[in-house]
């Protein structure tokens, strides 16, 4: 018990970095507001290298050389956006992580609510179809006399037991 | 509602081929270029030490179709593709401009010396910062350059039979005449 113990402990101490998160400094901006803002500019633009990954997440060289553009940029005094179409003219919506409302991205933003409208109007068709087939049930008609007769005979026997 | 059973086994189809659509045709690493028809960034370049005139944006306006290619030393994928672009400079096919992307000067030139030099001038990108101008995510790439010095196209990895093929040669014919 004692080496699962501190296999436990080695384990834990071992994660506690990765918990942290990785930020990849090479110069801050000496201005915090304006190295905030290039972490959160960094944070929404892909890594090219490592996709999936923002530049700010990335040790890529890559990420390495946009981030100090970002940087750049930003002490040069450009918004957000400037900064963002700066990348966008070289890289394409691509380095965005968050995708831009266009015409070509139509489906990826209105995909998932059309799916879920289509569903529910399946959902809904489908319900009200296997509920009706009860409904009509109650106005079936009535029992003929040999049906009526075999059931009365049934519940008598029922009765006798 | 006969082949309601159907409905399924088509949902399964369609997603199914969708998916070995996007398997077999679509590479994800493969971002296409932003500036596919728009002119060259500028820049002004060095060159490799020992390795032609440096290079600029007007000499990649040389009224012929040109190729400008990523490379570095440190580039294995690289080595895959000289033997191609040293046939095209045999053949005198087209000119070929060397961008040596993130590189040292010395590497570059032994580099250069030990794989054979097919380019007419190269620029040393030290900081990457003209490759980044170009767009360029990773070594190599290759643009076709146009008559007037616009990107008419861009090979991500190193050039393979079917670029040369579908990309390159077929944009030469002009050159010769």
């Amino acid at each position: 018990m004692k080496i699962l113990r501190s296999c436990i402990v080695a384990l834990t101490i071992a994660l506690i970095p990765s918990l942290a998160g990785a930020i990849f400094v090479e110069e801050r901006l000496t201005d915090p507001a304006k190295e905030e803002r290039v972490r959160e500019i960094a944070d929404d633009i892909r890594c090219l290298v490592c996709q999936n990954q923002s530049i700010m997440d990335s040790n890529a060289d890559l990420a390495k050389d946009l981030r100090a553009i970002v940087r750049e940029r930003v002490a040069a005094g450009d918004s957000d956006d400037q900064v963002k179409e700066f990348l966008l003219v070289r890289y394409g919506d691509w380095v965005l992580l968050k995708p831009p409302f266009r015409m070509r991205t139509l489906i990826l933003w209105l995909g998932p609510f059309a799916v879920f409208i289509g569903g529910a109007i399946a959902t809904f068709l489908f319900l009200r179809r296997r509920s009706a087939p009860a409904g009509a049930s109650q106005k079936a008609k009535p029992l003929s006399k040999e049906e009526q007769a075999a059931f009365d005979a049934l519940m008598a026997e029922e009765d006798q037991k | 509602m006969r082949f309601g059973f159907l409905a399924p086994v088509l949902t399964f189809a369609v997603i199914a081929a969708v998916m070995a659509y996007a398997l077999f045709f679509l590479d994800p690493k493969e971002i296409p270029t932003e500036l596919a028809g728009k002119p060259a960034p500028e820049f002004k370049l060095e060159a490799v030490p020992n390795h032609g005139p440096g290079l600029e944006t007007d000499h990649l306006k040389k009224g012929k179709v040109t190729l400008l290619n990523v490379f570095a030393s440190w580039c294995v994928a690289c080595l895959a593709e000289h033997p191609t672009l040293m046939d095209l400079k045999k053949n005198g096919q087209v000119e070929i401009f060397g961008l040596n992307y993130k590189d040292q000067p010395a590497a570059a030139d032994k580099w250069l010396n030990k794989h054979g030099d097919p380019y007419t001038r190269t620029g040393m990108d030290r900081n990457g910062r003209v490759g980044i101008n170009f767009g360029v995510y990773g070594v190599p790439e290759t643009f076709i350059m146009g008559p007037d010095g616009k990107i008419l196209d861009k090979i991500i990895g190193p050039i393979t039979e079917e670029d040369l093929k579908k990309k390159i040669l077929p944009r030469l014919a002009g050159n010769n005449s």
